[in-house]
């Protein structure tokens, strides 16, 4: 089981801004239990898409040196429930990023239409303050994550 | 850009409210970041990066919120500053009132050194 909640990127801007979109299909497994009547994408994996959309654009912006953890939730509010057939959209924007961590702001889309405000900051693990060790590969950055984005980089790595 | 002391106050009392989801009130100038506000380790890095929008300065890693201090053998023996760490200290906090602390310099005391008025004085002093 893979644990990705993006499908593709649409927009990629290197160190500033990224779209990222999710298609809700009544096939996933998650959805026959959330709930078994009447089945809503559910809020936490939304927020984990955002994180994900998020995470690669932070990740990018310092050549996936490091591992970047979801460290804190700012904000998470959305107005509508997502539905099966629906479309999510991810935006995320940097508001500030520096060696040790970043913080970003998003806003979610469904079919289009604005429904979540997500904010998030992130740790990039072997920069952190506690001087806690990481193993040496980045478990974080995985071929896959990287191939999302390929498409728009020019000839790898920006 | 120059300050005035309530006008920083203003802004500190802002920037936590927002970092940290307490209410205005809540925000004295003697409270203390971990134990009065609640404020964990990825909270500081928050504070920080909202500092340095709100105030339009830069605050270098380790200058508002000291590190490497508690881990160093040379600063710490049996649970408190030693004279060497409390100077250390001294040094790299001048934002902070460490006459209560300097009485008796316990490791778990430090946290309460960061009180709001701390924040206040180092932006006021990054400012002026």
């Amino acid at each position: 089981m893979r644990w990705i909640w993006i499908d593709r990127f649409e927009q990629f801007e290197p160190g500033r801004r990224a779209v990222a979109v999710k298609n809700v299909s009544l096939a996933e497994e998650h959805l026959h239990d959330h709930y078994e009547a009447y089945p809503v994408m559910p809020a936490s994996l939304m927020i984990e898409g955002m994180a994900q959309t998020a995470g690669i654009l932070v990740g990018q912006a310092r050549g996936f040196k490091e591992k970047v953890l979801l460290a804190k939730i700012a904000r998470a509010e959305f107005s509508e429930l997502v539905l099966p057939g629906d479309q999510i959209a991810y935006e995320a924007v940097i508001e500030s990023i520096s060696p040790e961590a970043a913080s970003t702001r998003g806003i979610v889309r469904r079919n289009g239409k604005e429904i979540g405000q997500v904010d998030l900051m992130f740790s990039h693990a072997d920069q952190n303050r506690s001087g806690v060790k990481f193993p040496q590969e980045n478990f974080v950055f995985t071929g896959q994550f990287e191939r999302l984005i390929a498409p728009f980089l020019e000839g790898g790595h920006a | 850009m120059p300050i005035s002391e309530s006008q920083a106050f203003e802004k500190v009392k802002e920037t936590l409210v927002e970092a940290l989801g307490v209410d205005d009130e809540e925000v004295t100038p003697q409270a203390t970041l971990t134990g009065d506000l609640g404020a964990e380790s990825i909270d500081f890095l928050d504070i920080v990066f909202r500092l340095e929008k709100a105030f339009n300065i830069k605050i270098p890693r380790g200058e508002l919120f000291p590190d490497n201090i508690l881990n160093n053998p040379e600063f710490v023996q049996n649970g408190k500053l030693t004279p060497t760490g409390l100077a250390q200290l001294k040094q790299r906090m001048p934002h902070a009132d460490l006459s209560q602390f300097e009485q008796n310099p316990d490791v778990n005391k430090m946290a309460e050194l960061f009180k709001v008025q701390t924040i206040v004085n180092y932006v006021v002093g990054k400012c002026n």
